[in-house]
């Protein structure tokens, strides 16, 4: 045995475990320029598709000429509807229980969608021959405001199912209605709103942005037909998922379908759906024989592959004079574009918008969601948030404000005096979750306390005097927000995707010297797994985290999970990956006993070795326990040192923070300065402080980018406004502030090791602290609302309408 | 399409290749150089993910024909370092959590090459206007901003001794 000198800190410490802020072992190859992302891939013979796409955001079409573009040198095929149909791959189900054309059969009803497929020798090949595709159209009037969805001279989008009475959410009441989602008690809230001595209105518009991540979508497709397999590497937030959809859809077997994410450039929701371009690169490699690589590019991301948000939140709060809240009431309306094509669990129709009643004790609320068709985009996903917390947190800490200004009372009081208390967690909501755990009062304390709150407001209040007295053009917004997310979805008895329970996995294999691998069913996109979990496991097993490689996103080795989004991956995998590191640590145990020659009871684990107890100096470290699990016959125990968990979470976490903005406004050109960003995020049990940070920061950068400017807009004919990154505002370091992070530490008491995930929370979080700073410099001349994005133009235009350029 | 013969110095090597005079150089580089290391983010001159040094400025490879490129020098991320010695940038980069999903970090990373060559001791408002045509959708900049400004220090002190 050999005699180790080190003291248990060092050991400790030489771990890597968790609190540590670790480096990223994914860096080196992405420093060096060695990431593997899907269109890197290059295979011999491989071929490129390209997607014929409408100018028309609604229209019927006639015909599809493909003669000259089959002409084309270089040209291999032309895939249409009609190409589909035999194999029934024409249409395809979305995540949330409709359909969704692969390519348009019979009409089309948004700018943008996929028409044909070309399938070339190379892209530039490609992109001629979708120029010389002759498309037929026949146009209809377009719907784009979802509020006219259902008057009489609205034209019918879904032809396809305008009879369908019942639709996968329940009952549909005209044909460009979807569903209508309802949660709480009603008529107790309208009583309530009837008789509360304060009930504040707005309409809370939530615009439609999109996630957008740096790497578009795209997938690599081959059919190997000597051995019957299909291998897709693709851009898939959730590899397993897409394995079995595509398994559903072709008919090919599952374990004949590999399917791999490789490196992924960034995600934020917009690779979690299932894409028409995946669907024909999967086709077109059957019909081929040959791979086929489909990338989008950035004008075919924005306008047809996943949008987030377009939620128009009618919002009602009551309170008492005293500013307690008695009850909230919302009615949304959720333009989902022209197919259901949400990523929500199932039962979710509108996600998680039902934790709108966000870090407040609110005894009495309802919501109803009506989701509507319009000739848009599909889509409607998780833009870094966990299925529609964003909508919810924005709503709620926009009608605290609009409260506040209708007590006249100050936005941080209201919300303390509100706040779910400490000893109330576990917490029922009145629309149906039990929060875990919380601290709010301690959170918001500290954060005010942080920028010195009182001295802000004095600062704010002389600034609106000087604007008065002619001294300054410039306004000051203090933007609060008091954010509580619902993550980690989730329990399978009310979570699944497509039927897939939402557990999650992983899976590890100690070597004999000691070093171990672990694959897990998650998949990152730049949150940096490989280096957390294995930080996560090397407190658990007494492995250096250097010596755990972490895999992901191979089917073919990775256990099934329902991959990354909604902040799942520590909450679900993290919490498997430690329960499997129990498992080997159990049967280590048992090593550990035979080797010492002791009953199992009378070892007790150190760190990073079974000690028995009473006898320091007699142990046996995880490493000497691997080797002989190896080597040695133990009577009773197998070799070898494995371990699989698949993690059912009993609930979901709730991170929450505490944000402020502080915002110059310059009324004669809207321009806006953030002077300054404090956040405070509490995710529970903190894995790699350098990462969380990381997450922080690059989030409110997002956030940033939704509040001020960053949208989806379309024109009265339906024409996409923002469909370069000329136009769709992506902040760069120029614009972007130096953030304040900081933190509370309330654990999970649910959670294997206390964690909550944090990578959402930013976004979440910041949008209404960006968006209550704009508005509140506005609060002192008469505005109690306005809509995001706050754009320069926009801002001018509440400046112009408040008389504050007369 | 007809194709032109053209000739470059990619990270030092002399290379010919066979081009259309409408290939853009980020096509050529990556798929016929098989040089992956820059990225396309948007093919507009937008994001800055394909930025390589061309004849000792920062180019968009996206933004020019490869046949414009003939004769000269091209340094792309594979060119700033190696495994067994990493640029000081690369080192900083990963020190100071300047990276995330790692797509713009290869443009990232060569313009901020050039900026440092360009402007030795730059001032965080300089790196933050120098960078700004590279987009990050990960890490909000800070700590790039943090880790350029790390490198330079190194650098300059390097120099002095």
């Amino acid at each position: 045995m050999s005699v180790e000198a080190k003291t248990l800190e060092e050991r400790q410490a030489a771990l890597k475990g968790l609190g540590t802020s670790r480096k990223r072992v994914e860096d080196a190859r992405f420093t060096q320029g060695k990431g593997n992302y899907v269109d890197d891939l290059k295979m011999p013979d491989m071929l490129f598709g390209d997607f014929v796409r409408s100018q028309h955001a609604h229209a019927y079409v006639k015909s599809i000429d493909t003669t000259e573009a089959m002409a084309l040198p270089g040209v291999i095929a032309v895939l249409t509807a009609a190409d589909l149909e035999p194999l029934n791959l024409h249409w395809m189900p979305t995540l949330a229980g409709d359909k969704q054309m692969v390519l348009a059969d019979g009409k089309v009803l948004f700018q943008g969608q996929e028409v044909a497929f070309v399938i070339a020798e190379d892209r530039y090949i490609a992109a001629d021959a979708v120029d010389l595709v002759k498309v037929e159209y026949e146009e209809l009037p377009v719907l784009v405001d979802p509020f006219k969805a259902e008057l009489p001279d609205a034209p019918i989008l879904r032809e396809d199912i305008a009879d369908q009475k019942e639709g996968a959410h329940g009952p549909r009441r005209h044909p460009n209605h979807i569903f209508t989602w309802e949660q709480g008690d009603k008529a107790a809230t309208e009583s309530i709103l009837e008789s509360a001595a304060v009930v504040a209105e707005e309409t809370v518009y939530y615009h439609r942005t999109h996630p957008c991540p740096l790497e578009t979508c795209g997938a690599v497709a081959s059919m190997d037909k000597v051995n019957g397999k299909l291998t897709l590497w693709g851009t898939f937030q959730a590899p397993h998922v897409v394995r079995t959809v595509a398994s559903m859809l072709s008919g090919i077997a599952e374990h004949n379908i590999r399917v791999v994410s490789p490196d992924i450039g960034g995600g934020f929701g917009n690779k979690v759906g299932v894409y028409p371009g995946y669907i024909c690169a999967i086709v077109a490699s059957i019909v081929t024989g040959k791979p086929v690589k489909w990338v989008e590019d950035r004008m075919e991301n924005l306008t047809s592959t996943a949008f987030a948000r377009d939620y128009w939140m009618q919002g009602k709060i009551a309170a008492t004079a005293e500013g307690k809240i008695t009850g909230l009431w919302c009615h949304t309306t959720a333009d989902h574009g022209a197919f259901d094509a949400c990523a929500d669990p199932t039962k979710y129709p509108a996600g998680f918008m039902s934790i709108c009643t966000g870090s407040y004790d609110i005894p009495t609320a309802y919501l109803a969601v009506d989701g509507i068709y319009t000739n848009k985009a599909p889509g409607g996903v998780a833009y870094r948030c966990s299925f529609r917390v964003t909508e919810a947190a924005y709503f709620i800490e926009r009608m605290i404000e609009v409260l506040a200004i209708k007590l006249d009372m100050d936005a941080a009081e209201l919300r303390r005096i509100n706040f779910i208390k400490k000893e109330q967690f576990p917490y029922q909501s009145a629309l149906g979750w039990e929060y875990d755990s919380g601290d709010y009062h301690t959170a918001w304390d500290k954060a005010l306390k942080a920028v010195d709150y009182p001295a802000l407001r004095e600062e704010q209040a002389a600034r609106v005097e000087e604007f008065k007295a002619g001294k300054t053009r410039k306004l000051m917004g203090i933007g609060l927000s008091h954010f509580t997310e619902i993550v980690g979805a989730g329990p399978v008895k009310n979570c699944d995707i497509l039927g897939m329970g939402m557990f999650d996995s992983c899976e590890i294999r100690i070597h004999p010297t000691g070093s171990a691998i672990a694959r897990l069913g998650t998949i990152s996109q730049g949150q940096g797994h490989a280096t957390t979990f294995a930080q996560i496991l090397a407190s658990e097993i007494g492995i250096s985290a250097d010596d755990i490689t972490i895999e992901e996103g191979d089917t073919d080795t990775a256990p099934y999970g329902l991959g990354t989004y909604g902040s799942r991956s520590t909450p679900v995998a993290g919490a498997a990956t430690a329960m499997a590191g129990r498992k080997i640590r159990a049967k280590a145990q048992m090593i550990a006993a035979y080797m010492l020659e002791v009953h199992d009871n009378d070892v007790e684990w150190e760190v990073d070795r079974f000690v028995v107890k009473g006898a320091p100096e007699r142990f046996k470290t995880m490493k000497e326990i691997a080797f002989a699990s190896y080597t040695q016959a133990i009577p009773g125990i197998e070799p070898g040192l494995e371990a699989v968990s698949y993690y059912d979470p009993p609930n979901m976490t709730y991170p929450f923070g505490a944000y402020i903005a502080v915002m110059d406004i310059d009324v004669d050109t809207g321009v806006t300065e953030i002077r300054q960003f404090y956040a405070l995020d509490d995710c529970g049990t903190r894995i790699n402080p350098m990462i969380i940070e990381g997450q922080v920061h690059g989030g409110l950068t997002e956030a940033l980018a939704i509040a001020l400017g960053q949208e989806i807009a379309y024109d009265e004919l339906g024409n996409v406004k923002t469909g370069s990154l000329m136009d769709f505002f992506i902040p760069t370091s120029w614009e972007t502030p130096n953030y304040v992070t900081d933190f509370t530490e309330t654990p999970s008491p649910h959670h294997p090791i206390g964690a909550k995930g944090v990578g959402e929370s930013p976004n979440v979080g910041g949008v209404p602290a960006f968006s209550n700073a704009i508005n509140d410099a506005f609060r002192a001349f008469g505005s109690t609302h306005t809509n995001m994005p706050h754009d320069h133009w926009r801002i001018w235009k509440t400046a112009n309408d408040l008389g504050l350029h007369a | 399409m007809t194709k032109a013969t053209i000739s470059l110095n990619v990270n030092g090597q002399t290379v010919e290749t066979q081009a259309e005079p409408r290939e853009l150089l980020i096509h050529v580089l990556r798929e016929q150089l098989e040089i992956t290391g820059p990225h396309i983010g948007c093919e507009t001159s937008h994001c800055g993910a394909c930025t390589v040094e061309i004849d000792g400025r920062s180019v968009k490879s996206c933004t020019i024909f490869a046949v414009q490129a003939q004769g000269s020098e091209i340094t792309t991320i594979e060119g700033l370092g190696n495994p067994d010695k990493l640029h000081v940038l690369q080192e900083k980069f990963k020190e100071h959590h300047g990276l995330q999903c790692g797509f713009c970090t290869p443009g990232m990373i060569t313009r901020a090459h050039r900026l440092l060559i360009e402007n030795p001791n730059p001032t965080e408002e300089e790196v933050r206007f120098g960078i700004s045509g590279n987009l990050c959708r990960c890490t909000g900049y800070q700590n790039i901003v943090k880790a350029i400004l790390a490198a330079a220090s190194e650098l300059n002190e390097t120099e002095v001794a």
